[in-house]
């Protein structure tokens, strides 16, 4: 039975027993003459969650963890059946029987053993589907009886259910913590897996990045490879780009709008640059790959540069127009936030328009500036379309923006598209930078909080 | 008052010529700081106008398609020999070869292999479709006759467009000049003319430029946003009363607050990592499909609407929660009664926000493989699809020519997708803000 299908059967089996707990209790209700304690709804509520709630959590954990568990059973069951097997080549047994039950590849190219294996591989899914539907369906039913003996009119069923929907409210919220934990967890544990094939050191520090040779058996120990100095230099060539763009024009803007512009301009505007916000990055991406990195070389040709059709330049350009809106609205947020009493005062003594921002508006704002800065580098570090489309993928540890870098974040993508064996060094290397991105991004978005933070409480 | 403040004013202030001096110098500095402003507008409106009307300008091509009128002789042996009239048999009949029959009988001087391959060439390689198409709609005409517009080839229809210049010397150009002849040979005739490219929205992805359609990709996205949407506006409302309304201020709902705030600003291919690791690679969900894809990115969104409806909820005087306290109305009354409806705008604005973000988002989505090359169009949100910035993505990539004006083409499609998906927020926001 398909788990749409059971989800189906269960919220259909939910309606019924709200529909029932609700007439049920004004049924009893109506046999006697005292007062009801809460309102019908209520029961019907009551009768529903706890039909609900652990049949649907009993699927979802069964279809969550169902598969592990089957795996571990095929994978006993071709070990037993076959005999003296490494564990790769049970691996790849597994996959080839998973491929041939869901038809992906055709029995006639594999062997018997294979074609056995994926008919009890088969066999076991759908006992577990059978068994999914009908563990979920006896929970149901024995929330309903049990939850249905409850109801009485001075049952006090409102406190019941607030207190159900505060704990669904609380596990909500614990989505957030679980969401982190899965990321932090997931990363460190490939990553602890990559540095047991290549040193930490040679990773953080060394000098030279070619993961492809690691795929030949004779050199997947080559630590030389794995170096990851070109990419954070690239990165950081980039972003440096890109901030160069984004800052000086981002801060002129806000402080023009926030100061000089008439109400008019400013609602024309506003709008407008916050429409770059608004444009997905892979067309930003298409853009600077075929747009501004031909018109680059062009140019540069005509004054005798030469470009590489991938430049980090071009990269950077078209990232720090992504940056603008994110940074003009951060720093429009902070200027707004200086009171007015400084540019007054600045006023009184004779400062022109231009001196009062200068000297008294922009020091004011400026821990807000540097935190917008700040969350600015850490959006164009961890920036993925622009620069796979286009910087490039060839690891140069330069500091020419004509030429082609690649960074954290391409690497990322390129180590990771296509098939891709989960114990071999290309991928695990893939999480250790994921890693390292989400540690930086972190500590930068960690620092920036606090200066606004710290920044606020001044003038408030 | 009036008086002594003027003559005061006129007493204090010699006017020495380095007064003068400085005075025009702090005003031309004052002139040149209002234009460094207004440069910088102007910039960033010039970058926003640039981009958009070179992608637009880029993508005209691309909605415009040109066909061939061909004499097609529906033959008989050929789509179904043995009179079974199974739709099947004749869906595998050999359509294409049909068509080549028609090109070899306007052209019997065509001999050589090299030449016949060449002028195949002419129309496109899933022409056939087109034929079968109409003979499944109208199998009266097995048989017969029949004069059909099928597309031309990518590069022929570019050559139309005038994208690749026929003046060129034959050797830089993709058309040869026998092409060239016979191309002229059905313009004379009037056979050859332009329509409006439906492809573009029935179609689903094709390694043919002229094949190709975004209605997989189109699909595909709307069941990975209604995934993220199923997943994270329960989620996402749920967590943000809690944490607004009820949470007791204390240590552990601070750490959640300060770990939704990090996660917003998590890059989002971490979310991907996050999705390849634990979804696929530890629940063993499918590759490239919808579900995954959604759940990824509504752990993204997630923070966007939880940041979103916060805030929405906090606006809401507190007079209204004391009146309905006052007239004895439980905690979770007063919310579902009366916040809770009252916030309902902002909260849904800022959902859609959310939600047209997920929709641009790519980088994520690589991750988990929903940028297969996938033709069919998904069905349901485990089978094998692709969203429409990932298809933009392999379009780019695309070295064919025509390739080029399509992937514009897609973007000015997700453009307005996005646009109007943005359009209905701010319609929301407007229709029921209300201040107080």
């Amino acid at each position: 039975m398909s788990l749409t299908f059971l989800s189906v059967l269960i919220i259909m089996l939910g309606a019924y027993s709200f529909l029932f707990g609700r007439r049920r209790v004004r049924h009893l209700t109506a046999q006697t003459d005292v007062k009801q304690h809460s309102l019908d709804g209520y029961h019907g509520a009551f009768v529903m969650a706890c039909v609900i709630l652990p049949a649907f959590s009993f699927a979802v954990l069964w279809s969550g963890f169902g598969p592990l568990v089957i795996e571990n059973w095929l994978r006993e069951f071709i070990a037993n059946n076959s005999g003296g097997l490494t564990d790769g080549e049970i691996n790849v047994l597994v996959a080839k029987a998973k491929a041939l039950h869901s038809g992906v590849i055709n029995a006639r190219f594999v062997g018997l053993e294979t074609v056995e294996a994926a008919a009890y591989f088969g066999g076991l899914l759908e006992t577990s589907s059978y068994l999914r539907a009908f563990g979920s369906l006896a929970l149901a039913l024995t929330g309903f009886y049990f939850s249905q003996k409850l109801i009485a009119p001075r049952f006090a069923v409102r406190q019941k259910v607030e207190s159900i929907v505060i704990w669904v409210m609380i596990g909500a919220s614990g989505v957030a913590i679980l969401t982190t934990i899965g990321i932090v967890f997931s990363l460190i544990f490939e990553t602890f897996m990559f540095f047991q094939k290549v040193p930490v050191l040679d990773f953080l520090f060394g000098l030279h990045w070619s993961p492809q040779i690691a795929i030949r058996e004779d050199q997947a120990a080559n630590p030389g490879e794995f170096g990851a100095i070109p990419l954070f230099a690239g990165t950081l060539l980039i972003t440096f780009i890109a901030l160069i763009v984004a800052v000086p024009v981002g801060l002129m803007a806000a402080v023009y709008l926030s100061e000089y512009a008439s109400h008019g301009l400013r609602n024309f505007a506003k709008p407008t640059i916050e429409v770059l916000a608004g444009i997905p990055t892979v067309v930003y991406g298409f853009f600077a790959a075929l747009v501004v990195a031909p018109l680059l070389r062009n140019s540069g040709a005509d004054i005798g540069l030469t470009l590489s059709s991938e430049s980090a330049l071009a990269a950077g350009l078209v990232m720090g127009t992504m940056l603008i809106p994110f940074i003009s609205s951060l720093s429009d947020d902070v200027i707004n936030a200086v009171p007015q009493t400084l540019r007054d005062g600045a006023s009184a003594l004779g400062a022109t328009k231009s001196e009062t921002i200068k000297q008294v508006v922009l020091p004011a704002a400026l821990p807000g500036i540097v935190s917008a800065i700040l969350l600015a580098i850490s959006r164009a570090i961890g920036e993925t379309m622009i620069v796979v489309m286009a910087a490039g993928i060839a690891a140069n540890l330069t500091a020419n923006p004509f030429e082609s870098v690649t960074t954290v974040t391409v690497q990322i993508v390129v180590l990771l598209i296509g098939d891709q064996e989960f114990d071999s060094a290309k991928t695990l290397a893939a999480f250790a930078l994921g890693l390292v991105l989400f540690f930086i991004t972190l500590i930068l978005n960690v620092v920036a909080l606090r200066i606004v933070n710290k920044y606020r409480e001044q003038y408030d | 008052m009036t008086d002594t403040s003027t003559s005061m004013s006129v007493s204090a202030a010699p006017k020495s010529p380095e007064k003068i001096a400085r005075l025009k110098a702090r005003y031309r500095a004052e002139r040149r700081f209002r234009f460094y402003g207004r440069a910088a507008i102007a910039i960033a409106a010039g970058i926003l106008i640039f981009l958009l009307s070179s992608i637009v300008y880029n993508s005209i091509p691309a909605f415009t398609q040109n066909f061939v009128e061909l004499d097609i002789e529906l033959a008989q042996d050929v789509i179904d020999p043995n009179f079974s009239k199974d739709a099947e048999i004749i869906f595998a009949a050999d359509w294409q070869g049909l068509i080549k029959t028609s090109l070899r009988r306007e052209f019997p001087e065509v001999n050589s292999r090299a030449d016949k391959r060449e002028l195949y060439d002419l129309v496109s390689s899933g022409a056939g479709d087109w034929v079968r198409d109409f003979v499944l709609d109208n199998p009266q005409a097995i048989g017969s006759m029949v004069r059909l517009a099928v597309p031309t080839s990518d590069d022929i229809d570019l050559l139309i467009k005038g994208l690749i210049d026929r003046n060129l010397p034959e050797s830089d150009r993709l058309v040869s000049n026998k092409e060239l002849g016979w191309l002229d040979h059905y313009t004379a005739r009037g056979r050859v003319h332009t329509q409006f490219a439906w492809v573009l929205f029935t179609s689903g992805d094709s390694r043919e430029p002229e094949m190709a359609g975004l209605s997989g990709a189109f699909v595909g996205s709307l069941l990975t946003i209604l995934v993220t949407l199923a997943v994270s506006f329960p989620i996402g409302v749920m967590a943000a009363i809690y944490l607004e309304e009820l949470a007791p201020k204390n240590r552990i709902t601070g750490i959640i607050e300060v770990n939704i705030n990090n996660l917003a600003a998590v890059p989002s291919i971490v979310f991907g990592l996050l999705g390849l690791a634990v979804f696929i690679s530890f629940f063993q969900m499918p590759r490239s499909a919808p579900l995954v894809g959604g759940l990824v990115l509504s752990l993204m969104t997630l923070p966007t609407i939880i940041i979103a409806t916060r805030a929405s909820l906090a606006s809401i005087p507190p007079s209204i929660r004391e009146a309905a306290l006052g007239v004895g109305a439980s905690r979770l009354q007063v919310i579902f009664h009366h916040v809770l409806p009252l916030a309902m705008p902002g909260i849904l604005t800022g959902t859609i926000i959310g939600l047209a973000q997920a929709a641009g988002e790519t980088a994520p989505l690589l991750m988990i493989g929903m940028m297969a090359f996938i033709v069919d169009t998904p069905t349901d949100i485990t089978s094998k699809a692709t969203v429409l910035p990932a298809q933009i993505y392999m379009w780019a990539n695309n070295p064919e020519r025509a390739f080029l004006p399509k992937t514009s083409a897609a973007i000015v499609v997700l453009l307005l997708f996005l646009l109007s998906v943005n359009a209905t927020a701010i319609y929301f926001r407007k229709k029921f803000e209300k201040r107080w």
